[in-house]
C-alpha cells in the first residue's frame, strides 16, 4: 500500500485527517461487532471464572480458575499389580492378564490422595508389569480435542488436493465447463444440515447406496456410521465432498493468474506435463494453497453439525469435538461457566496455531 | 448523484426500522380449531359486563403432529367457547427444537403462562423457579385418580398434571411362540429374566429372524433412560440414591447395576440384537421377533399382523417387570400473571371428557380411570386397555430430581457405551462420578444432608 | 517423393487427430464420473420426494433407483409439506430476513473494509487483527451470552406502539446480530487492497470525499465481490438454525430451517423430509446460478494476498 502521509491532508487533527469519515463509515460495522460477537466473547470469558447455569435459582458465585483446573488438570498414577496376600504371587485374570487395583479408589480417596480427586482416567499404558494411568480432569474434552485435530490433519491436505485436481479438470478448454464448475460447486451453497441428512442415508449399513456400491466390487457392507472406526472417516469424506468446491474456485483462480507465457518457455524448453506441472503450476499456486490451508484449518476446527446431525457425537463418543462437548455440557447439563471455559481454551488453542501457521507460510513481501 | 446515494442510504435506514420492528411480538394470534363448534351449554354468566377477556398464553410441543394438536386446539376451543373470562391462545412448536426454544424463552424470561414439559425435567424447572406450584390438595388428586407417576412433582410438591402417557411393552406374535414352544406371559406371570435368556436364544438359534429381539437401540436422546432405565430397576440398581437423591455410588455402579449393564452387553455381543438398527420396520416386516418398544406403535404393529399380535409384559429382571413413567405434563409458568386462568383450564383438561378426547385422537394412553372409561379403546374390554393396566402396574418414574437432565445424559452416554462393548463398571463409574459432581456443583440441587 | 510425403502428414494429422478424440473422450468421461459424484446426493434427495412411503425410499436405496423418480411416484409429499407446516409463510419469513441481511450486510461490510483499507486512522492495524481474530469465536461460546444480551435490548414495537424489552420474537434479532461479519469485512478487505491506489489519488486532487470515493472508485471496481459478499451472506442467513429456535416463538415468525422440524417425529416420513429440502434447496442454488458469474470473477482476487 502507498504511503499516503505525502497526500494532501486537509485538516490535520490529532488523530490524523480520516478519523471522522473513518468512524462515521466502519462505526456500524464496529460498532455491531463490538455488540454481538466481542461483547458476548467477553462475556462468556467471564462466565468461564463462575459456576453460571443456563437456568438456576441460586446467583451466580465466582468460582475462580475452578472451571479451568477441571479442564486442564492432568496427573499420572503408577499402579502396581494386585498381588495375592497369601500366596504372594501375581493374581491373573481369566485370559493370563495381570489385575491392578481399580484407579477409582485413588481418585475417590479424599484423605489420603486429595489431589487425584475428581479426575478421571483417560487411557492407561503398561511398561514393565506397572500401569501407568493418565488421569485428566476432563478426559471427554481431551478426546474432543484429539478428534479435532484427527480431523483437521486429514481434512487440511485432502481437501486441497481434492480442490486443485477439481481445478486442474476445469481449467482445460472444453465445451461445458462452466457447468462442470457450477455443479462441482454446489454443494457448497447447500446447507451443512440437509447435506447430512442425506448422507445419513447413503451411509445406511444396510441399504445405504455407499455399501451397495461397495457390493457390486465384492466388499462387504460397512456399518460406517456405527462403527467407531469408520464414523469420523465417514464424516472427513463427506465434508471433503460439501467443501472441495470451495478450493476449487479459489485454484482456478489461481491457475488463471498464471501467464501462459512461463508455460509457452517450458514447452519451448521441452518439459513434460509432470515437469511443467511441479515448476511452474505449483509454485503459482502458492499464495493460493496458503490462503486454503489457513482457511480450512479454521473451518475444520468448528466441526459441529455434521456430527451432531448424523451421530451425535458417537458411536462410542468417536465423533465428538469440542464444539460439540461445549454444547452437551452448556446446553444440555446446563454447566454455562464450564462450558465458556471450554470455549476460552478452545479459543487459544487454535489462535496459537493459526498464528503459528501464519509465520511458518509466510511470504517474503 | 449525492442525491441518490442518499436516497437509498434513507430507503435503507427506513427499512431496517420496519424490519427491526416489526414482528409478532408476544401475544400470537389464537388458533382455529379446525371445526370447532362452541359447545350448546350455557356459557359461565359474566360477572362483570365489562371485563374483558383476560388471554392466557400457552405452548404445545406438538406441531407436525397433526392428530395431537388438532386435539389440543380442539379443547381451548371449546373451553375458551365455555366461558367468557379467559381466552387460551395456543403456539405450537415442533418436538425436535421444542427443549430448545423452551430453555431460550426461560433465559429471556419470557415464558408463556402455560406450557407443556416432558415429565422428567419437571423438577428441574421447578428448582429453576421458573414453574410455579399449582394450586391442587392431595384430596383433589385422589378425586380425578391420576396414574401417581403422572404427577409430576419436586420435593413433594406438586408442578405438573399429564393427561397421558406411555407404556412400554414387548410386541409378539403368537404363531411364533406357539411355533417354539414358548411360553406367553400375561401381566401377573411376566417372563423371568432366564426364561427370556432362553427365549431369546431359541428365537435366534432357529435362523428365522435377523434378530430375535430389537430395542430401538441406535435411537439417541431420552429413549435411552426411558426404556432402558426400568430394566436397570427391575435387576434392583438405580440411577440415583432415591432415599436422599444426593448420591450415586453404589446405586448406579452396585452389583445389580453391574449385572444389568453385562447382561444388556451380552445380547449385542450374542448376536440377539442389532446394535443400530436402519428402521422401525424390523418387527412389522418379520425379521425382527420381538419388540421391546413404546405403546405409541400398536396402530402400525396391528396393522401388520392382526390377530396375530401380542402385547407382552416387560420381563421381571428380580424386582417385578418395571416400564418407564412421565410424558408430557402442563404446567404453569412462575411469571405467569393470569394463574388463575392458567389453573382453570389445566383442571378443565384433567377432566375425564378432556382426557378421553386427548385419548381417542392420539391413541395414548389416558392417566385417569374416569377418562379411560369414557374411551372406546381403553376402557375395560377395549383393544388398547392392557396398556392402561401395565401403565398402573408396572410404571416408574424417572427420577425426580433437577440432576435430572445430567443423570441422562450421563446414562445415555453410558448406555451407547456398553452398547458398543465397553467395559460396564467403567462406564456406570464415570457416570457416577459425573453425576455426583454436578449434585455437588449446585449444593445438592434443595435436597439437605 | 512427393506422395511418401503427403503421407506421412496424412498420418500426422490422423494420429494426431486420434490423440485428441482420445483426450477429449476421456476429458469428458473424468468429468461426467465427477458430476455424478457431486450431483448424487442431491439426485438422491429430489428422487426420494417424489417416492410416497418410507418403505419405497429404503428399498430403493440400494441401487441406482434411489436416483430416479420411478415406483409410486407423485408430488404427494410436497403437498404434504404444505399441508402439515405453513411452508410460504416460512419462506417468505427467510427470504426478508435474508434480503434484509444481505443489504444491510454489504453495505455495512462494505464501509468497514473501506476504511481499514484506505484510511488511515490510529488503531487501523490493531482493529484489523482484532477482526481476523473474531474469525476463531465459535458461535456455540457465544450463543448464550448473546441470547441474555438480546433478551435485554430494548426494541420499539410497531404491534405495541411502545418501546418493549426484548429482540425474541422479531425479525431484527435474526437479522442484526448478523450484519456485521468478520469474513465478509476480510473479503471485503482483501479485494480493495488490490484496486491500485493511483486512482483514489486521482480523486482526491479533484477534491472529492472519502465517501464519494468509496461511491465512484471502489464500489465500481468491486462488483465480483459484492457477488460474493451477497452470496456469502444469503447463504449464512438461509441456513441459520440453532439461534433461531431459540429466538423466535411465534409461528409466524420462523423461518425456513425452522419448519423442517416439523417433519421429524417418532416414525419420520422421509419422503416429506426430502420433499421440505428440496424446496429450501432450490433457492440457494438458484441465487448462486444467478451470480456465479461474478462470484468466480471475485476468487480471481481473494487469496492472492493471505
Amino acid at each position: 500500500m502507498a504511503d499516503r502521509s505525502g497526500v494532501a491532508g486537509e485538516r490535520k487533527s490529532l488523530f490524523g485527517a480520516d478519523a471522522g469519515p473513518a468512524l462515521a463509515m466502519g462505526g456500524p460495522a464496529f460498532f455491531l461487532l463490538l455488540l454481538f460477537l466481542i461483547g458476548p466473547f467477553f462475556a462468556g470469558i467471564a462466565f468461564s471464572f463462575t459456576n453460571q447455569r443456563l437456568v438456576s435459582p441460586d446467583p451466580t458465585e465466582f468460582v475462580g480458575l475452578r472451571n479451568y483446573s477441571r479442564l486442564l488438570r492432568f496427573s499420572v498414577l503408577r499402579l502396581e499389580p494386585l498381588v495375592d496376600e497369601e500366596t504372594g504371587e501375581l493374581m491373573r485374570d481369566e485370559e493370563g492378564g495381570l489385575e491392578y487395583p481399580r484407579s477409582r479408589e485413588f481418585t475417590r480417596d479424599e484423605e489420603n490422595y486429595p489431589r487425584l480427586t475428581g479426575l478421571t482416567e483417560w487411557f492407561n499404558i503398561h511398561i514393565r508389569q506397572k500401569r501407568y494411568v493418565i488421569l485428566a480432569g476432563d478426559p471427554a474434552f481431551i478426546k474432543a480435542l484429539v478428534h479435532n485435530f484427527y480431523f483437521a490433519l486429514v481434512i487440511i491436505p485432502l481437501q486441497s488436493a481434492v480442490g486443485l485436481i477439481l481445478a486442474l479438470a476445469v481449467n482445460q478448454k472444453m465445451a461445458g465447463r462452466n457447468y462442470f464448475r457450477t455443479i462441482y460447486f454446489s454443494p457448497v451453497v447447500t446447507s451443512m444440515v440437509v447435506i447430512s441428512i442425506v448422507w445419513t442415508f447413503l451411509y445406511d449399513a444396510n441399504n445405504g447406496l455407499i455399501n451397495a456400491f461397495l457390493a457390486d466390487f465384492g466388499i462387504e457392507a460397512v456399518n460406517w456410521l456405527g462403527n467407531p472406526t469408520t464414523a469420523m472417516p465417514a464424516i472427513m469424506i463427506m465434508s471433503i465432498w460439501q467443501g472441495c468446491g470451495l478450493q476449487m474456485m479459489l485454484f482456478l483462480a489461481g491457475l488463471q493468474s498464471i501467464p501462459d507465457s512461463l508455460y509457452e518457455a517450458a514447452s519451448i524448453d521441452g518439459a513434460n506435463a509432470w515437469e511443467e506441472f511441479r515448476f511452474i503450476t505449483l509454485p503459482g499456486l502458492r499464495s493460493t494453497m496458503i490462503f486454503n490451508f489457513i482457511t480450512i484449518t479454521i473451518a475444520a476446527f468448528q466441526l459441529f453439525t455434521q456430527p451432531f446431525v448424523m451421530t451425535g457425537g458417537g458411536p462410542n463418543e468417536s465423533t465428538t469435538t469440542v464444539i460439540l462437548r461445549m454444547r452437551t455440557e452448556g446446553f444440555r447439563e446446563q454447566r454455562i461457566g464450564y462450558a465458556s471455559a471450554i470455549a476460552v481454551v478452545f479459543f487459544l488453542i487454535i489462535l496459537a496455531i493459526n498464528l503459528v501457521q501464519r509465520y511458518v507460510l509466510r511470504e517474503e513481501e | 448523484m449525492k442525491l441518490r446515494l442518499w436516497s437509498i442510504v434513507a430507503l435503507l435506514v427506513v427499512a431496517t426500522v420496519l424490519v427491526t420492528a416489526c414482528g409478532g411480538g408476544p401475544a400470537p394470534e389464537p388458533t382455529e380449531a379446525p371445526g370447532a363448534a362452541p359447545t350448546e351449554e350455557e356459557s359461565k354468566p359474566a360477572e362483570d359486563e365489562s371485563a374483558g377477556t383476560t388471554k392466557v398464553s400457552m405452548w404445545s410441543h406438538a406441531a407436525g403432529n397433526p392428530k395431537e394438536i388438532g386435539a389440543v386446539e380442539q379443547m381451548i376451543a371449546d373451553f375458551n367457547g365455555q366461558q367468557d373470562d379467559y381466552e387460551i391462545v395456543l403456539e405450537s412448536f415442533p418436538q425436535e427444537s421444542y427443549n430448545d426454544s423452551v430453555q431460550g424463552a426461560a433465559i429471556a424470561g419470557d415464558l408463556p403462562c402455560i406450557l407443556d414439559l416432558d415429565g422428567p425435567t419437571v423438577p428441574n424447572f421447578a428448582w429453576s423457579e421458573y414453574i410455579q406450584p399449582l394450586p391442587v390438595s392431595e384430596a383433589e388428586l385422589d378425586e380425578i385418580g391420576i396414574i401417581p407417576q403422572d404427577v409430576g412433582r419436586y420435593k413433594g410438591t406438586v408442578y405438573s398434571l399429564g393427561q397421558f402417557d406411555v407404556a412400554l411393552l414387548i410386541y409378539g406374535r403368537k404363531s411364533v411362540l406357539e411355533k417354539y414352544d414358548i411360553r406367553i406371559p400375561t401381566l401377573d406371570e411376566p417372563w423371568t429374566k432366564e426364561e427370556f435368556d432362553e427365549i431369546l436364544k431359541t428365537l435366534q438359534d432357529s435362523g428365522e429372524f435377523e434378530y430375535a429381539l430389537d430395542v430401538n437401540a441406535g435411537w439417541t436422546g431420552e429413549w435411552w433412560p426411558y426404556a432402558m432405565g426400568p430394566m436397570l430397576w427391575s435387576f434392583g440398581g438405580g440411577m440415583i440414591d432415591r432415599d436422599t437423591y444426593l448420591t450415586a455410588e453404589a446405586t448406579l455402579n452396585g452389583p445389580e447395576a453391574q449385572a444389568w449393564g453385562e447382561w444388556f452387553q451380552a445380547l449385542f455381543e450374542k448376536g440377539y440384537v442389532n446394535p443400530n438398527p436402519a428402521d422401525i420396520e424390523g418387527f412389522n416386516q418379520g425379521r425382527v421377533a420381538l419388540w421391546y418398544n413404546g405403546s405409541w406403535s400398536a396402530d402400525p404393529a396391528t396393522e401388520a399382523w392382526g390377530d396375530d399380535l401380542l402385547f407382552l409384559p416387560a420381563v421381571d429382571f428380580g424386582e417385578g417387570p418395571k416400564i418407564g413413567a412421565g410424558s408430557w405434563q402442563w404446567a404453569i409458568s412462575a411469571t405467569c400473571e393470569e394463574a388463575d386462568g392458567a389453573w382453570e383450564f389445566i383442571s378443565y383438561m384433567m377432566e375425564p371428557e378432556q382426557i378421553a378426547l386427548m385419548s381417542e385422537t392420539t391413541a395414548l394412553i389416558p392417566t385417569t380411570p374416569d377418562g379411560a372409561a369414557l374411551t372406546e379403546t381403553f376402557s375395560e374390554g377395549g383393544k388398547y386397555r392392557v396398556f392402561y393396566e401395565m401403565l398402573d402396574r408396572f410404571a416408574m418414574v424417572r427420577p425426580r430430581t433437577p440432576a435430572y437432565l445430567t443423570i441422562s445424559s450421563e446414562f445415555e452416554q453410558a448406555t451407547t457405551l456398553i452398547r458398543d462393548g465397553g467395559n460396564a463398571l467403567d462406564a456406570l463409574d464415570d457416570a457416577v462420578d459425573a453425576i455426583e459432581r454436578d449434585i455437588e456443583d449446585n449444593d445438592g440441587y434443595g435436597f439437605e444432608e | 517423393m512427393e506422395n511418401q510425403q503427403a503421407l506421412d502428414v496424412a498420418t500426422m494429422r490422423r494420429r494426431k487427430l486420434v490423440s485428441r478424440i482420445l483426450t477429449v473422450v476421456s476429458q469428458y468421461a473424468i468429468h461426467a464420473f465427477l458430476v455424478f459424484i457431486f450431483a448424487f446426493p442431491l439426485l438422491f434427495m429430489f428422487a426420494s420426494s417424489l417416492k410416497e412411503t418410507n418403505a419405497q425410499i429404503f428399498r430403493d436405496l440400494r441401487s441406482l433407483r434411489a436416483f430416479v423418480p420411478v415406483g409410486e411416484v407423485s408430488l404427494l409429499n410436497y403437498r404434504a409439506v404444505f399441508e402439515n407446516s405453513r411452508f410460504p409463510r416460512f419462506l417468505f419469513n427467510s427470504v426478508v430476513i435474508a434480503a434484509a441481511t444481505v443489504g444491510l450486510g454489504l453495505l455495512v461490510n462494505s464501509l468497514a473494509a473501506y476504511t481499514l483499507s484506505r484510511l488511515k486512522w490510529p488503531g487501523r492495524k490493531i482493529v484489523l487483527s482484532i477482526i481476523i481474530a473474531t474469525l476463531i469465536i465459535p458461535g456455540q461460546a457465544i450463543m448464550i451470552p448473546m441470547l441474555m444480551l438480546v433478551s435485554r435490548l430494548p426494541r420499539l414495537s410497531l404491534v405495541e406502539g411502545a418501546l418493549v424489552q426484548g429482540w425474541q420474537n422479531s425479525y431484527s434479532v435474526l437479522v442484526l446480530p448478523f450484519l456485521a461479519g468478520a469474513w465478509n469485512i476480510f473479503l471485503f478487505y482483501t479485494n480493495f487492497q488490490n484496486i491500485p491506489y493511483e486512482l483514489d489519488e486521482a480523486a482526491l486532487v479533484d477534491g472529492a470525499s472519502r465517501l464519494e470515493i468509496f461511491r465512484h472508485v471502489i464500489v465500481p471496481n468491486s462488483g465480483p465481490v459484492f457477488a460474493t459478499v451477497a452470496i456469502n451472506t444469503f447463504l449464512g442467513s438461509w441456513n441459520m438454525f440453532l439461534w433461531a429456535t431459540m429466538t423466535i416463538q411465534s409461528e409466524e415468525l420462523r423461518p425456513v430451517m425452522l419448519g423442517l422440524q416439523y417433519f421429524f417425529q417418532r416414525d419420520t416420513p422421509w419422503g416429506q423430509v426430502m420433499a421440505y429440502t428440496t424446496l429450501i434447496t432450490l433457492p440457494m442454488l438458484l441465487v448462486f446460478f444467478a451470480f456465479q458469474g461474478a462470484f468466480v470473477k471475485s476468487m480471481a482476487t481473494t487469496g492472492l494476498k493471505g
